[in-house]
């Protein structure tokens, strides 16, 4: 944005060259002013939010210290006391949940879609991955409680429950949980992590495909020795936005979740996330220091998304800049 | 000729959707030795080449037909593998492109690793890498990416990577078009030795190079192959006035 406006006040002082230049120039002048306020205006309206998050959020900082509202396992209201462990921890084991899930599917679908599909079936292929990112996260969040959390209940948690040698798959099969919450994600961030990976894949030089394939290397061969190695660092990068969207998203996740602030090394038990407990409980917080404690919970959110969103953006530029440079 | 031909062709044609980029292409190329084959840009010289390794049949769109026959094995009849083709026909292209997340090493072993091929794996890499004229200015960087090394050794990288196979042809689509003079020296140099080992099909679009390295020459004009004969001759003598054209500079 900035690097936008500041090429173009570079380029105003060419025009009164001109002759008649002045309308032009004092138009232009006009013109680069309201983009710059635009622009600038985006980064005020995040640093508001910023500020005014953590301002609010200074009561329950206070009290409890960073660091021990942070560990702190209680969330009682009533009594105030805040802790913010079982929603970091909720927030996490989804997110987790989801990327395990998530990942391999996305990029085979994305190796599928660049390397094998016929070319008439991309677009088809594309269409409905683009169609799957649209659907409103409230409709994830019906399709969840109806259909996947009885299927979860009924069919797969059994299943999982003669694994119960691990923590991960013991306890009563409830359907909703972190499990389902996790899977739901998984499903609502496929998108994501697909349609990037297709445009890292599609970056891979098609000589680096042609050299494997020229040595005796079949298809799945050239894609596992040329085009992945080659786009690891975007893939990743992939996973990593598909990972901030897992962190963020709200609605569905609260849909399935089971809302409970508990800390269970169990994927079958309920648990609580982040985004969740600041959606159900903001309207009822009347104290400074109950909205302060859900307003800290958000900063927790908003620092963790941030740092993924730049590393997820500086590994996706790596390997772009590493395709400009060697087509230069 | 009278030995039977390493390679024969008869009646190829190849398509890029509805448009003939190789129209009736008739040759036999002979066992060792170089044959270069030139024309101005768009001529289906690199499509043909691309064609005896069902390289070209990749690219979205595109089909060859017609016959080719290395040793008098069908190249495009049923139930040819392609990938057991493309061990025996070696390529290099325009472009190095050598596998970047690889070591030096593990580029020239790729191949032997892709077709799971016995034998002392050093061993090879080392001779492979000499036999590119590589060895000495890598040998104690194998495991160094291939990245660092410069346009000209990366080039003779994917020599060596070709070679580690052992293929009985080598195809060079203009393997020195993206190189600077000195490195393009080198690659003429190394294609001078290989000759007696391998048969080799060189694309330039450099006719002082093709005058240089190769044996036999054939002119692509067009999609068509204009005129095929010994190199001397096509370069000192043609007998078809549009080579004489050619390669006098007149037009291309």
């Amino acid at each position: 944005m900035a690097a936008a406006n500041s090429s173009t006040s570079e380029s105003i002082p060419v025009t009164p060259a001109a002759p008649g230049g002045r309308r032009a120039f004092s138009g232009d002048r006009v013109y680069a002013g309201a983009l710059a306020a635009a622009g600038i205006a985006i980064l005020l309206v995040a640093l508001l939010i910023a500020a005014t998050t953590a301002n609010t959020a200074r009561p329950a900082l206070a009290r409890a210290g960073l660091w021990g509202f942070i560990t702190g396992r209680d969330w009682n209201p009533v009594e105030d006391i805040y802790g913010a462990l079982p929603f970091i921890w909720g927030t996490l084991v989804t997110s987790v949940v989801a990327i395990v899930l998530a990942v391999p599917v996305a990029v085979a679908f994305a190796i599928f879609l660049v390397e094998f599909a016929p070319s008439r079936s991309r677009s088809l292929l594309r269409f409905v991955m683009e169609l799957l990112a649209s659907i409103p996260s409230v409709v994830y969040g019906l399709w969840g409680l109806f259909v996947l959390v009885p299927l979860l209940r009924e069919h797969v948690e059994p299943a999982l429950g003669r694994f119960s040698f691990l923590p991960l798959f013991r306890g009563a099969p409830l359907g909703v949980g972190t499990l389902a919450a996790g899977v739901l994600l998984a499903i609502m961030i496929l998108p994501t992590i697909a349609s990037v990976s297709v445009e890292v894949l599609r970056t891979v030089p098609s000589t680096l495909r042609e050299g494997a394939l020229a040595l005796g290397a079949t298809r799945w061969e050239a894609v596992r020795i040329a085009a992945l190695p080659y786009g690891r660092a975007g893939i990743f990068g992939a996973a990593l936005l598909g990972l901030g969207r897992a962190l963020g998203e709200t609605m569905a996740a609260t849909m399935v979740i089971g809302n409970s602030p508990e800390i269970s090394a169990s994927l079958f038990a309920p648990g609580y996330s982040l985004p969740s407990i600041i959606a159900n409980e903001f309207s009822e917080a009347t104290s400074a220091l109950h909205i302060g404690a859900l307003a800290a919970l958000g900063l927790i959110l908003f620092v963790v998304a941030l740092i993924l969103n730049i590393a997820a953006r500086l590994l996706v530029r790596a390997v772009v800049g590493k395709f400009e440079r060697s087509s230069s | 000729m009278t030995a039977a031909p390493k390679i024969r062709i008869e009646k190829l044609n190849a398509y890029f959707g509805a448009h003939r980029a190789v129209r009736d292409v008739e040759l036999d190329i002979p066992a060792l030795g170089v044959v270069a084959v030139i024309g101005p840009s768009g001529c289906g010289k690199s499509t043909f080449v691309r064609c005896l390794n069902r390289m070209h049949e990749l690219l979205p769109g595109a089909r060859a037909e017609g016959r080719v026959l290395i040793d008098g094995q069908e190249v495009y009849g049923p139930g040819v593998d392609p990938v057991q083709l493309r061990r025996r026909v070696g390529m290099v292209f325009q472009r190095p492109n050598p596998f970047p997340a690889m070591s030096i090493f593990d580029n020239v072993a790729a191949g032997l690793v892709l077709n799971r091929l016995p034998g002392d794996r050093a061993a090879i890499v080392e001779k492979s890498l000499r036999q590119a004229a590589l060895w000495d200015e890598v040998k104690d960087r194998l495991k160094e990416n291939p990245t660092r090394l410069s346009g000209g050794q990366q080039q003779r990288l994917c020599i060596a990577r070709a070679l580690a196979v052992e293929p009985e042809v080598l195809l060079l689509d203009e393997p020195a078009s993206a190189l600077d003079p000195i490195a393009t020296a080198k690659i003429e140099e190394l294609i001078h030795e290989l000759r007696e080992r391998y048969t080799i099909v060189i694309v330039t679009h450099n006719m002082q190079q093709a005058a240089r390295v190769s044996d036999r020459t054939a002119f692509f004009y067009m999609g068509e192959l204009i005129e095929y004969d010994t190199t001397e001759h096509i370069f000192t003598n043609p007998s078809i006035k549009q080579t004489e054209d050619y390669v006098t500079g007149r037009f291309g």
